[in-house]
């Protein structure tokens, strides 16, 4: 059996993160291609129900990624990703997702390099958990099981 | 139905060596939507271009996916392309299958997959996209310049000069800044009153110019071309419109000893006061904390001999408003307070000044009129020791940046101490001569070749007092670090250039942002050096970062090129890419409210026909809001959503990540 790739997404900023990224292109430094790149205003628009929706769709890693605290196009709203981000750990924790899938970081439009190390550290973070199987497990419970759990 | 059609890029070779464009183009031709695929070498080039507005009258697109660079870089010219053929511009996006592909994996299958990936999303998201619209403010062509030092003064006068109307407040009693207090100017050595006095003049005498002197800014509301300030009027508790600038009250007041701040603490001035004999106005100003009348209102020397009965004690703050379309920030700098250096004795010892005092004491105008005598016992110094970089470029002391003037003023206080005390001595310790700048350099050479002035390479540990004199203890290291102890008469420290410590609280008066030392922060290092992020507001001269007088001035101008090229349109054009408020499922929580960094968020009462309110919702203004979309994501009933970045946006661009695999079909 060939080497386990993950499937990476990762949520951007368009003002700091994705420049990072455009500046890796451009500085011509590699990284794995496991990643697919969803461009927002700010980390501050990103909902984090999209994160539990790309893992429905089949991520086994996500990376969230905007400016740098201050650094922010719109002054505040990494900050708010940040906090946003606290919250949903512990809830990852309670559905029971390994928050390890989930990287948050600062990559500003100066650090192409940084981009690509997030990347590539994320990638083989991620190749050691393996793929994600609680959501497939969880569409193997058809709704009659649920209901039987249920009425045990 | 949407009929999207995919453009996929070579970019001569820099996609087409590790993408195969042809294939990608086929993959993309089956994602459902797609009518049309293809791939070209240029797709920017004419041709190319063309190649797409044909595209789209033949196939009748109705959104288009072109596959190439950065959206970041040729987004505006393909949206204009689909313009030109009556698309609405936003059904058009960029998937960056170069940057953030080809040029950083290897040629490969892999990498094509990723390409094809990347289009799919982003066809997903253009099948999901809205029509939007430009959106138009109009503009108030009155500018709001904040500082009224050189730099606040130029950028009065060039935007009054174009035609519009300027209010300048300057929190200070007079306009004048920094400037006014220097003795002569490096590298020329001009009269730095006799250049700046008369710009002065000509800004309270402008008649597009409105001066606010010891006047704030409280707080700033609204957004580009639409400012509404509220400016803090300080009572100075003097009816300026009686008052004639005699000075009378300034003589009979019977308090004479508080340190003159104009003279950098080295002289003395009344509780009542004019800061020094140009200010303009020309108005004096009580200083209620020191005046005996505020104490215990057992005086009134001012008023009994005030001849204009322009005296007014119950003077009170004015908050004024006033619609201004542009601001123009220029609060300049200060330098760094006096228990900053105790290794250098400052505060303990008389004779260890500041370059700004020193600078009083070479002013005509100073406490000394233009002699150089030593505070402590008011005698000529016959050795001074100028230490550069007091602070500056000093990590342990936290300022890790170069003030950029201390080099170029310390040579020129030395010249100056040469020019008054030929027979004296002066030896200035620094780290490098930083002195670019036209004829900078020619200016240090000067210094050391006609004047005599000795450079000592190296740091100054520590000054001391021994026998009535300052002992400079350093090191030459161009002497193979050979310890050096001079005995001074004085020493004077080129102190670091700093924000003011009310520069935080500005910028977040007014929005816009700083950086780690309280400098304000130009929207781009490089290419946006004088505006910031928030626009409408510009920078101009130190409060940006150290600048000389030639630099503030150049950027002056150029915030109020920025500025007068705002105020020669009548209508401005924006990205609509801002938040909306859906008003029948808003609950009213507000919580967006408070995560707005833009105040963007209004509350809206909802009537019924009998005027008794429903409910009360969130409504957006479209000019305040800048479109981050933090908004979106805080609201609980999914009521906020974001033009151009919608939920059904990005919800399928997630959804369209991967290609399904059997088991999710």
């Amino acid at each position: 059996m060939s080497e386990f790739e993950p499937k990476i997404v990762a949520f951007v900023c368009n003002w700091c993160t994705y420049a990072g990224a455009d500046l890796a292109g451009t500085s011509r430094i590699k990284y794995a291609q496991n990643v697919r790149i969803v461009r927002f205003p700010c980390t501050g628009r990103i909902d984090f129900m999209l994160l539990l929706k790309a893992f429905e769709e089949g991520a086994d890693g996500i990376i969230v990624s905007g400016c740098h605290p201050a650094d922010c196009h719109y002054t505040s709203g990494n900050y708010h990703a940040r906090r946003r981000w606290m919250v949903f750990k512990d809830l990852l924790d309670f559905i029971g997702i390994d928050s390890r899938r989930i990287v948050f970081s600062w990559v500003s439009a100066a650090e192409g390099a940084k981009w690509a190390h997030l990347v590539n550290d994320t990638v083989s973070e991620i190749r050691n958990l393996g793929p994600m199987k609680e959501y497939k497990n969880l569409e193997n419970v058809s709704s009659n099981k649920i209901g039987e759990l249920i009425n045990d | 139905m949407a009929r999207i059609g995919v453009f996929i890029c070579h970019c001569g070779e820099n996609i087409a060596s590790t993408v195969d464009c042809g294939k990608v183009a086929e993959i993309s031709s089956k994602i459902p939507g797609v009518v049309f695929s293809t791939d070209y070498k240029y797709m920017c080039s004419d041709p190319g271009q063309t190649l797409i507005k044909d595209a789209i009258k033949k196939y009748k697109l109705t959104g288009v996916v072109v596959g190439a660079c950065s959206p970041r870089m040729h987004e505006p010219t393909f949206r204009k392309v689909v313009a030109s053929e009556g698309i609405n511009p936003f059904f058009c996006e960029m998937a960056n299958i170069r940057e953030h592909c080809s040029w950083v994996h290897p040629k490969g299958e892999e990498t094509t997959q990723k390409a094809a990936d990347t289009i799919r999303i982003l066809v997903e998201k253009v099948r999901n996209n809205e029509p939007l619209y430009p959106i138009k403010v109009p503009v108030t062509k009155r500018a709001l310049v904040i500082g009224g030092g050189i730099a606040g003064i130029q950028a009065s006068l060039d935007i009054a000069n174009a035609g519009n109307e300027v209010i300048l407040i300057e929190k200070e009693p007079s306009i004048g800044g920094h400037m006014a207090q220097l003795s002569e100017t490096f590298p020329t050595l001009d009269c730095s009153q006799c250049i700046l006095t008369p710009r002065m003049v000509e800004v309270a005498q402008h008649p597009n110019i409105t001066l606010m002197s010891y006047s704030e800014v409280e707080s700033l509301e609204g957004f580009i071309g639409n400012f509404k300030a509220t400016i803090r009027k300080k009572a100075r508790f003097i009816n300026e419109e009686l008052c004639n600038g005699c000075g009378d009250c300034t003589l009979k007041c019977p308090i004479k000893k508080i340190p003159d701040e104009f003279n950098a603490e080295m002289g003395k001035r009344p509780a009542i006061y004019v800061p020094f004999p140009q200010a303009v106005p020309n108005k004096p100003v009580i200083d209620k904390d020191n005046c005996t009348h505020f104490k215990n209102g057992k005086c009134q020397f001012c008023k009994t001999n005030c001849s204009a009965g322009a005296i007014d004690f119950d003077q009170q703050d004015q908050l004024i408003t006033v619609d201004v379309g542009a601001i123009v920030v220029a609060t300049g700098f200060t330098i760094k307070g006096t228990d900053f250096f105790p290794e250098y004795g400052y505060g303990k010892y008389k004779d260890v000044v500041t370059g700004l005092q020193f600078e009083r004491l070479l002013s005509s105008s100073g406490p000394t009129l233009g002699e150089v005598r030593r505070p402590s016992d008011g005698k000529v110094p016959k050795k001074v020791v100028f230490i550069a970089c007091a602070g500056s470029r000093d990590p342990a002391k936290g300022i890790e940046y170069c003030s950029k003037i201390c080099c170029m003023y310390t040579a020129k206080h030395a010249m100056l101490y040469k020019h008054k005390v030929p027979d004296g001595e002066a030896d200035i310790f620094y780290m490098d001569i930083r002195a670019g700048g036209k004829n900078y350099e020619e200016f240090v050479r000067r210094a050391v070749e006609e004047d005599d002035v000795n450079y000592i390479r190296g740091r100054v540990s520590k000054v001391y007092e021994k026998n009535g004199k300052l002992i400079v203890r350093g090191v030459d290291t161009l002497l193979n670090s050979t310890p050096v102890e001079i005995e001074a008469d004085m020493v004077v420290l080129a102190t670091a250039s700093v924000a003011h410590s009310d520069a935080e609280s500005l910028a977040q008066k007014l929005h816009i942002s700083y950086d780690s030392y309280n400098f304000f922060s130009e929207a781009h290092p490089k290419l946006r050096p004088v505006e910031t992020n928030t626009a409408g507001i510009t920078l101009a001269g130190a409060c940006q970062a150290p600048k000389d007088i030639p630099e503030s001035v150049a950027q002056a101008s150029a915030a109020a090129s920025k500025t007068i090229a705002l105020f020669s349109q009548d209508l401005l054009t924006r990205e609509p890419i801002i938040a909306v408020s859906n008003k029948s499922t808003c609950v009213g929580c507000f919580l967006c409210q408070s995560v707005c960094p833009y105040l963007a968020i209004e509350r809206e009462e909802i009537k019924d026909r009998n005027g008794n309110i429903i409910k009360t919702v969130a409504s957006i203004n479209s000019g305040l809001c800048q479109g981050c979309g933090t908004c979106v994501a805080f609201c609980r009933s999914k009521s906020i959503d974001l033009q151009g970045y919608t939920n059904n946006q990005v919800f399928s661009e997630v959804s369209a990540l991967f290609e399904r695999s059997e088991e999710y079909v």
